[in-house]
């Protein structure tokens, strides 16, 4: 298939997956700011919010200050914020466009459908909620859509790829700026409830309850997002979809293959076969920035391989 | 300058000849579409009209009209009412346009190789070697087999039951094609029981045979499979969504210049597997953009490089460079001549008479009769820069009539005619428009191919004769008749539902 096809399926996958994370971001802010504050705590939950999304120093480029509805603006509306989730969608149905004889009519349909809404959606105060909700609603449409009409070619494989990718680097980069409240030491009530809402960002609650059956526990937390295949949000599940993706478009070229495919191995191997008591003796921080920066090394790499060779 | 109709007109042209017939006759080819339009009530007309826009905004086919602020994204008005032709009348057109290609492929084989055409003097050199479509770079060249227009689109103007006109021949990169088939798609989901009480001449073979022609003209070296690609300008063209559909129904890529490399001579696409070479391009863009090492040297549409791959024999370009020398309108008038030169064959069609500006004498004529007479640009296309004598007002002939005296060889001017017309669903019901037809010649050094019927254009605005969909005219389903009916009786089936 054509590069810049592929280049476009990429990225299609990597921003509409980059949509919902920044709802699934933009959620569990919300609640924990609402904890805080019935807690008697102090929070700082927007200003984490744009380091995890990557967007403090745009941010701090056009705002004094991290309030609840400027970073919302920000990383909704804001035409400046190319992570802004209707930046995301714009940019993932300008990908889409390019390659519209890719994708099926319920793909196309699923995106468009949601750009024509968006551009008059309400989002600020009690709308909120509703609206990050419907923002899933509408990318879990869309991966449903790709599911179940795709031919199962280089362009599927090519948008699973992005889509696995972009989540690895989410999950990464949300457990990365709350690292601190699953260092052992924690564990008063406000902690309590943070873990929680980590957990719902991930879809992962109730997964945390069948997996251990136990009450909730940093390390344990920590372990079902970084290492558990069974969770499909995990950082294992998503880098060993990256390899088996890659893999399987290896197979469909004779076996040709590049650095991207070692380090995806290596990157997957590492997770599989990783313990959590070293990753937390040795730093959940400093693993997970590590973790953050080999993913995107690996996007680079699958991008000079396939992309721009 | 302004193509407006109501403004002034000085005198009405001729009664135009229209296709459904005159009166109570009704032609034979149209009984069942008139019977059907007797019966249907205007609101269920109405009602189709809606779901048949809906249709087309759903699937996405729009045209790009620029340079009118707004939306450019639009769509171009489909009517549900079809234009229906004998067979025996397209036989003598498909004659005709075959003829006529195969024509127009010898003289610019001619033109760039032996030149014999302009020895003889059938044709002054001026108006070819000194042409800005000449292309110097094609001289003594010769495309595989010997094809330069692959792909023609030739436009057919009616005047009576047997007076058919080219109008002009589009020889380098006719669109519309696209339209012609989803046209047909459109009518076969809105209107199925009229459709069954027709035998129709199928135009979906189409996608099948361009892509048959398309590796006809394949360098001998690619063997029997080549690989073909589309290239377009970008999803910024207003015939991108064409581009697309035509590569998606021949299952082969859409391919920006971006996308393709030269490397020592032979063209490769990028692709996740690697460099994949490609043998033929069937282009959608123009000469000058092709490669910017060749012509503009600003085009970023195009490759650097393939016209020295082209000329090396590595790779086909369709339609060949240089086709414009065969659809300049200062060329036209000399068509006719080209096909007994070449062919030693009498015209089949004939051409629209035409003055060309330059000629004194031709001039002095037209500069007297500028209110019967429609001027256009010898290198003007989709109804831009021209003007309707009997419907300009005289600010815009005294307009006209400087600029002809300005730069005499940039015009040609040609009578007003009478363009038949056929029954439209307007703002007021049904009532008569001018129409056009565009058939799709496909040439390879052995045959001709024409699928039956083409794109009719229809001027939508009571009283124009301006089709061009870049100019607000719309686009009808063209319907030949498998079996030809006979004059006086009704067509298969009969006419009562």
């Amino acid at each position: 298939m054509l590069s810049r096809s592929a280049d476009s399926l990429f990225w299609l996958g990597r921003y509409t997956e980059r949509a919902a994370n920044v709802a699934r971001g933009l959620s569990v802010a919300l609640r924990m700011a609402g904890l805080s504050e019935q807690l008697g705590a102090e929070g700082d939950e927007w200003r984490s919010l744009l380091i995890a999304t990557g967007c403090e120093p745009g941010f701090f480029a056009k705002h004094e200050e991290a309030s609840q509805e400027n970073v919302v603006d920000f990383l909704v509306r804001d035409p400046d914020n190319p992570t802004g989730i209707i930046s995301c969608f714009a940019a993932a149905r300008h990908n889409a466009r390019s390659v519209r004889t890719a994708l099926t009519v319920d793909m196309w349909g699923a995106l468009n459908d949601s750009w024509n809404a968006l551009r008059h959606a309400e989002f600020q105060g009690e709308r909120l909620p509703g609206f990050l909700e419907w923002v899933r609603e509408r990318v879990l449409l869309f991966n449903g859509a790709a599911q179940d009409t795709m031919l199962r070619g280089e362009p599927w494989l090519f948008v699973q790829l992005g889509t696995a990718l972009e989540r690895a680097d989410n999950t990464a980069r949300l457990l990365d700026v709350k690292h601190h409240l699953l260092a052992p030491a924690q564990q008063a009530t406000v902690e309590y409830a943070q873990w929680q809402a980590i957990l719902q960002s991930v879809s992962a609650l109730r997964a945390y309850h069948w997996v251990y059956k136990d009450r909730l526990e940093p390390a344990k937390i920590a372990e079902l997002l970084i290492l558990r295949p069974e969770l499909p949000r995990s950082l294992t599940a998503c880098h060993g979809r990256v390899l088996e993706v890659l893999d399987r478009i290896a197979a469909g070229q004779a076996g040709r293959r590049g650095e991207c495919h070692r380090m995806a191995g290596e990157l997957h191997a590492r997770l599989r076969y990783g313990r959590i008591e070293e990753i937390l003796s040795a730093g959940l921080h400093e693993y997970l920035t590590d973790m953050i920066v080999r993913t995107a090394e690996l996007g680079n790499e699958i991008e000079a391989f396939y992309i721009r060779a | 300058m302004s193509q407006s109709q109501s403004q002034g007109a000085s005198r009405t042209p001729p009664a135009a000849f229209d296709e459904l017939g005159q009166g109570a006759e009704i032609r034979a080819a149209y009984a069942a579409v008139a019977a059907w339009l007797e019966r249907t009530p205007p609101a269920e007309l109405e009602a189709k009209r809606a779901e048949a826009e809906l249709l087309f905004r759903r699937v996405g086919i729009t045209f790009a009209v620029y340079g009118e602020g707004g939306d450019p994204e639009r769509l171009i008005p489909f009517d549900i009412i079809p234009r229906v032709l004998a067979r025996s009348e397209w036989d003598r057109l498909s004659a005709g346009l075959s003829q006529r290609v195969r024509a127009l492929n010898a003289f610019l084989a001619d033109a760039y190789g032996k030149q014999e055409i302009l020895k003889a003097g059938v044709i002054p050199a001026s108006l070819v070697t000194g042409n800005e479509q000449f292309r110097p770079e094609m001289q003594g060249f010769q495309p595989p087999g010997g094809v330069y227009t692959h792909i023609a689109g030739i436009d057919l103007v009616r005047t009576g039951p047997d007076q058919f006109y080219v109008l002009e021949d589009n020889a380098r990169t006719p669109s519309g094609v696209s339209y012609m088939l989803e046209n047909r798609e459109a009518m076969l989901r809105l209107f199925p029981r009229l459709l069954a009480r027709h035998r129709l001449a199928p135009v979906n073979r189409y996608p099948e045979d361009l892509l048959t022609t398309l590796k006809a003209a394949a360098p001998d070296r690619a063997g029997p499979n080549p690989t073909v690609v589309i290239l377009t300008p970008g999803s910024f063209n207003s015939a991108y969504y064409e581009h697309c559909f035509l590569a998606d129904e021949m299952g082969v890529e859409v391919v920006e210049g971006a996308d393709l490399f030269v490397d020592e001579n032979v063209v490769f696409m990028r692709t996740t597997a690697g460099p994949r070479r490609v043998d033929v391009i069937y282009r959608r863009i123009d000469d000058d953009y092709l490669d910017p090492r060749a012509f503009r040297p600003d085009s970023m549409l195009g490759v650097p490089g393939l016209m020295a791959a082209y000329r090396a024999g590595n790779v086909a370009l369709c339609n060949a460079p240089g086709c414009g020398i065969a659809d300049d309108k200062a060329i036209y008038p000399f068509v006719p001549q080209m096909i007994r030169f070449y062919l030693d064959e009498e015209p089949k069609l004939a051409n629209v008479p035409t003055y060309l500006c330059e000629r004194e004498a031709d001039r002095a004529y037209v500069l007297d009769h500028l209110d019967e007479l429609v001027v256009k640009l010898a290198q003007g296309s989709g109804g831009y820069g021209m003007m309707i004598g009997p419907h300009a007002t005289a600010a815009e002939r005294a307009d006209f009539a400087a600029r002809i005296k300005a730069r005499p060889a940039d015009y040609i001017a040609q009578p007003t005619l009478a363009l038949s017309t056929v029954p439209t669903l307007c703002a007021n019901g049904v009532a008569p428009r001018h129409v056009d037809l565009r058939p799709f010649v496909l040439s390879t050094k052995d045959e001709v191919r024409i699928v039956p019927g083409g794109l009719t254009r229809v001027a939508l605005r009571e009283g124009s004769l301006v089709v061009n969909s870049s100019q607000g005219g719309g686009t009808k389903d063209t319907w030949v008749l498998e079996n030809d009916p006979q004059e006086g009786g009704v067509a298969h089936g009969g006419v009562a539902c």
